[in-house]
């Protein structure tokens, strides 16, 4: 029997033919893969997050398979020998398991909390490109305020995930949050003891944690995120205004190839750089901490960083009580207003701002194109003002490490933190409402008479005058003023070649600068010849 | 003990007894010789009893504790005062501080005081080890009080003890990884790196500046040897399993790090790779 020839080259377009044949998918999946994003550095904020959380699935899984979320007591009789003999939860051995006894177990849980900072961190740095560009603007409220939530929800997986090692420090953490449920007024009690199975910590609270950590706030992570890019896939991205770029359009890439490399690019470099943390840099040492115990707490016990700022509102809310002299008497604790007021409070301001700002303006129309943060000031005070705030009460969740490693009173710094949150974030809005302004002055300006050439100019009658290149050709009187588009003014003459253009390149010039084409008709640039010194005298040579 | 009372008995039946046959001259001499026999026995109970003028000025030194005195008459007087009984708002009475405290204060440079402020800081020691004994000495035999045992301060010790003590007693203030934490009003309580088994063990008997005492009867010679065994050997000898420990400062640097790292090495490759279009 004769052997039929197999065509390698064909293989591929006859198995996606047959796929297409069974199931039409060609259609759908060409005006997907054919789907056009703007490219700019700053889009790739949000992809940071989205890969981190794909790093935290699959860290997490591997974590799963050897944690043990049970507060029975057992006596550790692992590796880490100053632990050895000491009764612990099952939660905290199996933590110790995994980090001492379990291969690549170290590594895997400091990816874990590492990923889930980077996480956290590379969602606030992306809200605020949206917020800086107005990217928020109708028709995407919907999708900023799914990515606020994705904040709040990210925080309640973070804080759950600190908690079930059940070392001191989790154990502390979650003390102070069982204090910050008491606090709330009429249902605190109760809600306590709901959470708790009773009395804090009772033997319950970590079981719950960990179905609420690995199932029910990762599903609704991937619910939100799963809805966050669905949105940006029916509602388009932004992009920057420039040339040949409307709100009606999306100039850009293509899906496929070249932009779904990119991205498998990108993904590859955020593992990569997670990774190198879990691998260099030591996260959450539990074994230091110990097992929780009531009495046992540590300096410089802190949360996680994105939870920071309600320590420091904590840290720095004078003790001021509410007493109501109702039946015994019913108090109102000052932790209510820093930890239960206060987010709730930022909850609503970051979802509701993009209708606060619409109806501010009375702007309902359809935006599609950025703002540059120059150009509207107001909103971008508005955002120094926020992140100041924010910042002042970061640094006081730390006020004590601060004070101790810099050498300032632990006073000092809480009566800094209490003044610069009344005064750093009008300051902030104050400079940063004046720095975009000169900046809106300066495009204006070069607009209007060109770009600054740095040639002197001596006239006949002695006056010196800055030589200016302009944009555009002059009209009758000299003046050749160009509209602002909203995109990046020239400001230096290579921009413009009139100069060599800049040397291209990112960590090291790809040309070398000699070989760099000087512009036609302009003459070959020389060395400078050499000087004699002009002395009086003798030359001392 | 018989010989003794019946030389007693012989004494007094001698003042008792033949009261008839004694003379009026004999009689008024007995009576003198009582007299000055019961001032003499005053006088003599007053000597023993009230405090002499000649034992303050010449204490029966030994010559270390000489050498220590003239060591403190040097460096340590302006504060403390002249035979360590303290200045009013300068320095403490170190009558009683034993020394243990000295060991503590004069070792770790914390003695002599650069300047008056919320607490002194450690600073490289002015006094050789043989004079911060020689001081500790003087200060012993001036007032008593706490002394570091000789000897190894860690033998036999328990690290799992130790740890579970550590964690109880010292991470309050001295954090879980011994590196100091801040306490109020520009109080610290110092890192551990750089301290002495000796000078930990005099720490927690003497309980300088704003550190409580752990006396022997709240912590015991042996758990004081368990505490020295986990901080010199484990929280100083582990090298970090997980990488570079960023100070042990906690989720504070861990937070700083995953900007000052992860963020910022991840916009600059978002701004390489979007650069290469």
């Amino acid at each position: 029997m004769k052997r039929r020839k197999f065509d390698v080259a064909a293989v591929p377009g006859k198995a996606a033919g047959g796929v297409d044949d069974r199931f039409q998918v060609a259609t759908p999946l060409r005006k997907l893969l054919n789907k056009v994003f703007p490219d700019h550095w700053s889009f790739l904020l949000g992809e940071i997050a989205l890969f981190s959380f794909v790093v935290l699935l699959l860290t997490g899984v591997f974590l799963t398979f050897f944690y043990e979320p049970a507060m029975t007591e057992v006596v550790y009789n692992g590796s880490y020998a100053p632990l050895r003999g000491t009764p612990m939860s099952a939660a905290y051995a199996s933590s110790l398991d995994i980090s001492f006894d379990v291969r690549g177990g170290l590594i895997m849980r400091q990816m874990h909390h590492w990923s889930a900072l980077l996480f956290m961190a590379a969602i606030v740095v992306h809200m605020m490109r949206i917020f800086f560009t107005g990217a928020f603007r109708k028709p995407r409220e919907t999708n900023w305020i799914i990515g606020s939530l994705l904040f709040w929800v990210g925080f309640l997986a973070g804080f759950s995930g600190y908690s079930l090692p059940d070392d001191g420090l989790s154990g502390t953490g979650l003390r102070i949050a069982s204090g910050i449920m008491l606090s709330i007024p009429v249902i605190g009690s109760w809600v306590t003891s709901s959470i708790f199975g009773g009395e804090f910590p009772g033997e319950i609270i970590i079981s719950r944690f960990f179905i609420a950590h690995v199932l029910l706030i990762p599903g609704l992570l991937v619910a939100l995120i799963s809805a966050h890019l669905g949105l940006v896939f029916k509602q388009k991205h932004t992009q920057w205004p420039g040339p040949g770029r409307t709100n009606e359009n999306v100039v850009g890439e293509r899906m496929f190839p070249r932009y779904a490399l990119k991205q498998g690019g990108f993904f590859m470099v955020v593992f990569g750089v997670i990774a190198l943390m879990g691998g260099l840099f030591q996260i959450n040492p539990i074994w230091y901490f110990g097992p929780y115990e009531a009495w046992v707490v540590s300096a410089a016990s802190q949360p996680d960083w994105y939870v920071m700022f309600l320590d420091g509102s904590t840290r720095l809310m004078p003790a001021w009580e509410i007493n109501i002299p109702i039946g015994n008497g019913y108090v109102i604790p000052p932790l209510f207003w820093p930890t239960v007021v206060l987010p709730g409070i930022l909850v609503g301001l970051s979802t509701l701002y993009p209708f606060v700002e619409a109806r501010q303006l009375k702007d309902y129309r359809h935006h599609n194109l950025l703002q540059r943060p120059r150009d509207v000031p107001a909103r971008t005070a508005v955002g120094a003002m926020a992140v100041a705030f924010y910042i002042v009460l970061t640094l006081s969740g730390a006020n004590d490490v601060i004070a101790d490693k810099f050498h300032i009173s632990l006073n000092a710094m809480t009566w800094a933190g209490r003044i610069g949150l009344l005064i750093v974030p009008p300051l902030a809005y104050y400079v940063t409402y004046r720095i975009c302004l000169g900046l809106q002055q300066h495009d204006r300006e070069v607009l209007a008479h060109g770009v600054e050439t740095g040639i002197i100019r001596r006239l006949p009658d002695g006056r010196f005058e800055e030589v200016h290149q302009p944009l555009s050709a002059a009209d009758g009187h000299g003046h050749a003023e160009l509209d602002y588009v909203g995109w990046v003014v020239p400001k230096k003459m290579n921009r413009l070649g009139a100069l060599g253009p800049a040397i291209r390149g990112f960590f090291y010039p790809i040309e070398k600068p000699v070989e760099a084409p000087v512009s036609p008709g302009h003459p070959p640039v020389e060395p400078r010849p050499e000087r004699a010194e002009i002395g009086s005298g003798e030359s001392r040579r | 003990m018989t010989s003794d009372n019946d030389r007693r008995r012989g004494l007094l039946a001698r003042l008792r007894g033949r009261p008839a046959a004694r003379s009026r001259g004999r009689r008024r001499l007995g009576a003198a010789f009582r007299l000055i026999a019961a001032l003499t026995l005053a006088g003599g109970a007053y000597t023993v009893f009230a405090p002499g003028v000649q034992a303050q000025e010449n204490p029966p030194l030994t010559g270390a504790a000489a050498e220590g005195r003239a060591l403190f008459d040097v460096s340590c007087v302006t504060c403390h005062g002249r035979n360590a009984q303290g200045v009013e708002g300068r320095g403490p009475s170190l009558i009683g501080v034993g020394s243990a405290s000295v060991e503590f204060q004069v070792s770790s440079g914390r003695m002599p005081m650069a300047r008056q402020e919320a607490q002194a800081m450690r600073k490289p020691p002015v006094f050789t080890d043989e004079q911060v004994r020689q001081l500790g000495q003087y200060i012993q035999e001036l007032g008593g009080g706490p002394q570091v045992p000789q000897g190894n301060l860690r033998e036999g010790a328990n690290l799992s003890t130790g740890g579970e003590l550590f964690r109880i007693n010292c991470s309050q203030c001295h954090a879980f990884g011994g590196g100091g934490g801040a306490l109020s009003s520009g109080k610290y309580a110092p890192s551990l790196a750089p301290a002495s088994d000796a000078q930990i063990y005099a720490a927690m008997l003497s309980g300088p500046q704003n550190m409580p005492v752990f006396g022997d009867n709240q912590i015991t010679p042996e758990q004081k040897a368990d505490i020295i065994a986990y901080i010199q050997e484990s929280l100083k000898a582990d090298q970090d399993q997980g990488g570079f420990n960023l100070g042990r400062y906690g989720p504070s640097t861990e937070g700083l790090a995953i900007f000052l790292v992860g963020i910022v090495a991840l916009v600059f490759a978002s701004l390489w790779i979007a650069g290469k279009s």
